[in-house]
C-alpha cells in the first residue's frame, strides 16, 4: 500500500519532466534553420514531392498542432514515422530497447564486481600503500575514454586471444549474453572507477558511525561487522550514486555501442545523428529519459528495501 | 572562513609547501603538458599534416617516437599539436559554463522562490538526459563541428555547477556569518558574491577537475563518432577514430593519442583529488 | 534509588579488574597526544567505580583502551598489566579479545541514537551477539529479545521488538542498548556517559535502570560521568581525572565530603577558606592542558590556586591519605582542613 502509493506519486512526478523533455526537443528540431524535409531527401525531391512529404508527416501544419499531434501519439506509444528508415518510431527504437537495458544490466554487475573488492581494500586500508595504489588507479581508470578502453578491450581479448566476438548481438538469451561480455567490460571499466571512489567515501562513513563501534563492543568479528552491518548501509548511498550516474553509464554505452556495432539505443542515436533522422532522435530522446526516470525510480525503491527510514519520507 | 586561499605573493611558496603529493604531482604534470603544447614547434621537427608518403605506418623509432600513421604523419607531433586543441576547449568548456552555473545556483539557493522553482525544473529536465545523448542530439541539430560542440555544452554543462551551488548556498545562508552581513544592511549583490561565494564554490572546484576531463574525452568521443573536428585536424579523439582501421598493423595510431588522453586525464583527477584535500582540510581547520 | 553500601567502598578482597601503569597515546604525523598517562586503578567483584572529569579527560579513552576498541593506528595503548577476571588482557589474541566483548565485558554508549544500525530491526541487533556466538538459536530469536526489552522496561515488547531505531525514543534506545549490553551476562558493564545525550527526566530513569540490573545481576559497573551528580548517586568509589590522570580516588562518601585533590575541589566548585563556610560556585580558571605538550609534574598547577613550586615537579603517584582514599596532590593534607 505504502510502496504503490510512493511508486504513483514517482510516476505522477515523471510527467512535467517528460513533458517538459518533449517540449525542448520538439522545438529544438523545429527551430532549426533549414528544412529537415529537404535536409532528409538530399535536395533531390521536386517542390511537388516535398509538399506531399510535409503534408504526409504533419509538417505543413502550425507547430502547435504539430507538437499535439506528436504528444498525443507519444502517450499510445505513436511516435511517429521515420522517414530515413520508412518505419514507424516506436518499432525502430522499441526493437532497440532490450539490448541497450541488457547492456546496462551486465556493465553494472561487472563494475560492482569489480570496484567493491577494491574498495573495501581501499576503505579498510585507508591511507596506506595499498589504498594510494588503488585510488591513483581510479584516477587512470576514469581518464580513460570509453572509445579508448573499447579499442584495447577489442584489441586485447577480441582479436589476440580471441575468446569473445567483438560485434554483433547474436539470436538466443546466452549468445546474447556472450556477444555482451566486451561492451559490458568496456563500459563496466569506464564506470567503476566512480563506483570505487563512492563506495570508499560510503564505507569510510560508515565504518566511523557510532553503531560500528558498538558493533565491535558486542564482540562481533570484523568480518562480520564489515559485511552485515557496514556494506548494508553503504548500499544505500551507492544505490543513489549509481542512479545519479545512470546518465553517465548510457553515455558510455552510445560509444561503446557504437564501437561494438552493437544494435542498441546508443548506436541507433548515433546513426540518426549522421543522417538527420529527426523523428528517431525524438523518439529516442523520449527513450532516454524514460529510461534515466525508470532507473532513478527502481533506485529509490531499493533503497527503501534497505533503509525503511526512507520509506517514511 | 574564506575557501579559496587568498594569499600575499610572498607566501604563495609556503601555500604549495603545504599542498598534498598528488596536488603537487598532478600540477607539475599539467603544466608540461601545457608547456609541450606552447613550445610543440620546437619539440619536433615535424608539423602535424606534414605527409611523408614514403614512410607511412612506421613503428615507434627514434625518428619517430610515436610512429607514423598511415599518411606518414609523424604521431608524436600530431599528439604534441593536439594539446593545443584540446587543452584550450577543455578550460573553455569547463571554467565559462562553471561560472554562470555557481552564480545561477547561488542566487537561486539564496532567494529560493520563483527564481528558484525555475531553476529547479530546468536542472529536473536536463537531468533526465544522459549528458552525451543530449550533446549528440544538439549537434545532430546544428550540425558537426567544433563551433557547435561549445554551444551544445555551454547550453548544458552549467547545470551541474548550479546544482552544487545552489546545495551549499542552502547550508550557508543560515550560517551566521551570513546573518551578521543582512543585520549589517549590506545588498543582495554583496553578501552573494563577496560573502558566500567563495564558501559555496568549493565543490563545484573541486568536481571541475573530473568535468575538466570529461570535456576533452567529449570532444574526443564526438570526434570518434564523426560529429567533432573534422580530419585532419590533430584532434585526439579523431585521430583515434582514423587509427582504428589500422588497428592490426599500426597498434600506436590509436593507442599512443589516447595514452596522451589519460595522461592529461590523470593528472587533472590528482590535481581534483588534493584539492579536495587541502580544501577540506582548511574547512577542517578553520571549523 | 540504589544506594551504594558502605562496605563495599574499598576493593573487596578478589579484584574484578586490575590495571597497572596504562598508557594510551595517539601517534599521527608526528605528533603524540598522550590522553590516558600512567593510570593504574582496581575494581571489585561487583563493584561501581565513577570516573569523573571534564571532556578530553581521557575517561572514554580509558574505558574503550580496556576493551581494545580504539583504532590502531594511530592508538598505541601500553600497560604493565590489564587484569581481569585473571587474565592479562594485553596477552590475548584478537580472537580471544573478541570472545570476551559483549560476554564478560560489555559496553553502553554515549549516544543512543546512533548506538543502533538504523537499517535493522531492534530485536535483532539486542540478540545478534548471542545468535553469532551460537549460544541462541535463531528460532528464538524473537523471544529472547522480547525477554531482554522485558527486562530493560520496554512497554509491550512483542510490538516493539520488530521496529527500527528511528521509530522510538532516545530514551527507549538507550534501553535497547543497555538491554544489549546486559544479554551476554557480563562481569563488567562499561557505561560511557550512558544519560549525557539524555532529557533530565529521562536521565534518572536510565540511571535507576542501570542501578537495578546491577543490583540483580551482581555485575560490576564503570560509569564515566562529567556530571558529579549522577556519580554520587550510584557509585561506591570515584576516581577524578585530569588531563588523562587519575588524579584522586576514594569512596564517593569521602570525596564529597572530604576532597584531598585541590582539583576536584576546582570540579565541586567550593573553595575552602580558612574562615570555614563555601563560597558560591566558582569556575575554574584557564583551560586544560595541551595533551601533546603536557606540562612537567602536576598538569594542574598552572590552573590551581595552591599551586607551589614543588607542583611543577611532582611526583604523580597517588599516595594513600586515608584508608582507601588516594591522591596525586603534594598538598593533600593541608587541603584537609574542609571536613
Amino acid at each position: 500500500m505504502n510502496v504503490v502509493s510512493f511508486i504513483a506519486s514517482r510516476l505522477l512526478q515523471m510527467v512535467p519532466v517528460l513533458i517538459g523533455v518533449s517540449i525542448v526537443v520538439f522545438l529544438a528540431i523545429h527551430m532549426v534553420p533549414g528544412d529537415p524535409v529537404e535536409l532528409m531527401m538530399h535536395g533531390r525531391a521536386t517542390p511537388e514531392g516535398l509538399a506531399a512529404a510535409r503534408a504526409e508527416l504533419g509538417l505543413d501544419q502550425p507547430l502547435l498542432v504539430q507538437y499535439w499531434n506528436f504528444i498525443s501519439g507519444a502517450v499510445v506509444g505513436d511516435l511517429g514515422t521515420s522517414i530515413v528508415q520508412k518505419a514507424p518510431v516506436s518499432e525502430v527504437v522499441g526493437e532497440r530497447i532490450l539490448p541497450t537495458v541488457l547492456l546496462l544490466v551486465m556493465s553494472s554487475i561487472f563494475a560492482i564486481a569489480l570496484a567493491l573488492p577494491l574498495a573495501i581494500v581501499s576503505a579498510r586500508r585507508a591511507d596506506q600503500p595499498i589504498d594510494h595504489a588503488i585510488r591513483l588507479g581510479g584516477m587512470i581508470g576514469f581518464a580513460m575514454p570509453p572509445f579508448w578502453i573499447g579499442i584495447v578491450v577489442m584489441l586485447t581479448f577480441g582479436i589476440w586471444l580471441d575468446w569473445f566476438p567483438i560485434s554483433g548481438y547474436g539470436r538466443t538469451f546466452w549468445a546474447h549474453v556472450y556477444h555482451l561480455v566486451l561492451p559490458s567490460f568496456t563500459v563496466a571499466l569506464f564506470l567503476a572507477p566512480i563506483l570505487l571512489q563512492s563506495l570508499r567515501a560510503a564505507i569510510l562513513d560508515v565504518m566511523t558511525a557510532d553503531y560500528i563501534e558498538v558493533a565491535r563492543a558486542k564482540g562481533l568479528s570484523e568480518r562480520r561487522i564489515l559485511v552485515k552491518h557496514a556494506l548494508r548501509n553503504a548500499l544505500i548511498p551507492v544505490t543513489t550514486i549509481l542512479a545519479v550516474n545512470i546518465g553517465w553509464l548510457l553515455s558510455g554505452a552510445v560509444v561503446v555501442e557504437y564501437l561494438f556495432s552493437f544494435p542498441g539505443l546508443g548506436s541507433l542515436l548515433v546513426r540518426a545523428a549522421g543522417q538527420r533522422d529527426y523523428a528517431v532522435i525524438q523518439g529516442l530522446s523520449v527513450t532516454f529519459a524514460v529510461l534515466v526516470l525508470v532507473v532513478n525510480l527502481i533506485a529509490d525503491l531499493a533503497c527503501m528495501a534497505i533503509d525503511k527510514r526512507v520509506a517514511r519520507a | 572562513m574564506t575557501a579559496i586561499p587568498t594569499q600575499p605573493r610572498g607566501r604563495l611558496l609556503t601555500e604549495i609547501t603545504r599542498w598534498p603529493g598528488s596536488l603537487k604531482i598532478g600540477t607539475v604534470l599539467f603544466v608540461l603538458i601545457c608547456l609541450a603544447g606552447i613550445f610543440a614547434p620546437w619539440l619536433t621537427p615535424y608539423g602535424p599534416n606534414e605527409q611523408d608518403l614514403k614512410n607511412t605506418l612506421v613503428a615507434p623509432s627514434l625518428a619517430h617516437p610515436f610512429g607514423t600513421d598511415n599518411f606518414g604523419r609523424d604521431v608524436f607531433a600530431r599528439v604534441l599539436y593536439g594539446i593545443r586543441i584540446n587543452l584550450p576547449f577543455g578550460i573553455i568548456t569547463t571554467y565559462v559554463p562553471m561560472i554562470y552555473g555557481v552564480v545561477l545556483g547561488a542566487l537561486a539557493g539564496y532567494w529560493g522562490g520563483w527564481f528558484d522553482a525555475i531553476l529547479m525544473r530546468i536542472l529536473d529536465v536536463t537531468v533526465a538526459f544522459p549528458f552525451l545523448v543530449l550533446i549528440i542530439v544538439i549537434v545532430a541539430i546544428l550540425g558537426p563541428g567544433i563551433h557547435n560542440i561549445y554551444i551544445a555544452i555551454f547550453l548544458t554543462a552549467w547545470t551541474m555547477y548550479a546544482r552544487l551551488a545552489r546545495a551549499e548556498m542552502l547550508v550557508e545562508r543560515n550560517k551566521d556569518y551570513i546573518l551578521a552581513a543582512r543585520t549589517l544592511g549590506y545588498g543582495t549583490g554583496r553578501i552573494v558574491f563577496r560573502h558566500a561565494l567563495p564558501n559555496v564554490s568549493n565543490s563545484s572546484i573541486i568536481f571541475s577537475t573530473s568535468d575538466f576531463v570529461l570535456n576533452i574525452m567529449l570532444l574526443s568521443g564526438l570526434s570518434f563518432l564523426g560529429l567533432g573536428v573534422a580530419p585532419p585536424t590533430p584532434e585526439w579523439g579523431a585521430m583515434i577514430a582514423e587509427g582504428r582501421d589500422f588497428l592490426f598493423d599500426a597498434w600506436w595510431i590509436c593507442t599512443l593519442p589516447g595514452l596522451a588522453l589519460v595522461v592529461t586525464g590523470t593528472a587533472l583527477c590528482l590535481i581534483g583529488d588534493g584539492l579536495a584535500q587541502r580544501l577540506g582540510e582548511r574547512r577542517h581547520a578553520l571549523v | 534509588m540504589h544506594l551504594s553500601d558502605p562496605a563495599k567502598a574499598v576493593a573487596t578482597a578478589v579484584p574484578l579488574l586490575e590495571v597497572e601503569d596504562l598508557v594510551v597515546e595517539f601517534r599521527q604525523r608526528g605528533r603524540v597526544v598522550r590522553a590516558v598517562n600512567h593510570v593504574s586503578l582496581t575494581l571489585g567483584q561487583g563493584e561501581t567505580l565513577g570516573i569523573v572529569g571534564e571532556s578530553g579527560s581521557g575517561k572514554s579513552v580509558l574505558c574503550r583502551s580496556f576493551l581494545r576498541l580504539l583504532p590502531s593506528p594511530p592508538a598505541v595503548v601500553t600497560a604493565s598489566r590489564i587484569s581481569f577476571n585473571g587474565q592479562n588482557l594485553p596477552d590475548l589474541t584478537e580472537d580471544q579479545m573478541q570472545a570476551i566483548r559483549g560476554t564478560d565485558i560489555s559496553m553502553v554508549f554515549q549516544n543512543p541514537m546512533g548506538a543502533l544500525n538504523p537499517v535493522w530491526p531492534i530485536g535483532d541487533q539486542i540478540t545478534e551477539g548471542e545468535v553469532v556466538r551460537g549460544r541462541l538459536a535463531p528460532a528464538n530469536r524473537r523471544k529472547r529479545a522480547i525477554e531482554l526489552l522485558t527486562r530493560v522496561g520496554i512497554p509491550a515488547p512483542e510490538l516493539r521488538v520488530d521496529e527500527y531505531p528511528h521509530q522510538w525514543s532516545g530514551g527507549m534506545v538507550q534501553r535497547a542498548v543497555i538491554a544489549m549490553a546486559v544479554a551476554g551476562a557480563p562481569k563488567l558493564i562499561l557505561a560511557d556517559e550512558p544519560t549525557t545525550a539524555l532529557d533530565v527526566t529521562i536521565q534518572n530513569q536510565i540511571l535507576a535502570l542501570l542501578m537495578e540490573l546491577q543490583a540483580e545481576t551482581g555485575t560490576a559497573l564503570i560509569l564515566v560521568s562529567h556530571d558529579l551528580a549522577v556519580v554520587a548517586e550510584s557509585c561506591d568509589r570515584v576516581a577524578v581525572m585530569y588531563a588523562g590522570r587519575i588524579m584522586e580516588i576514594a569512596p564517593t562518601d569521602r570525596i564529597f565530603v572530604a576532597p584531598k585533590h585541590a582539583y576536584t575541589l576546582g570540579l565541586l566548585g567550593s573553595i575552602p577558606r580558612i574562615e570555614g563556610g563555601d563560597q558560591a560556585l566558582e569556575p575554574i580558571p584557564g583551560q586544560p592542558p595541551n595533551l601533546a605538550d603536557l606540562p612537567p609534574g602536576c598538569p594542574f598547577a598552572p590552573r590551581c590556586r595552591f599551586a607551589s613550586s614543588a607542583c611543577a615537579g611532582a611526583d604523580m603517584t597517588l599516595r594513600e591519605v586515608a584508608p582507601g582514599h588516594f591522591s596525586a596532590c603534594i598538598r593533600a593534607n593541608e587541603l584537609g582542613g574542609v571536613a
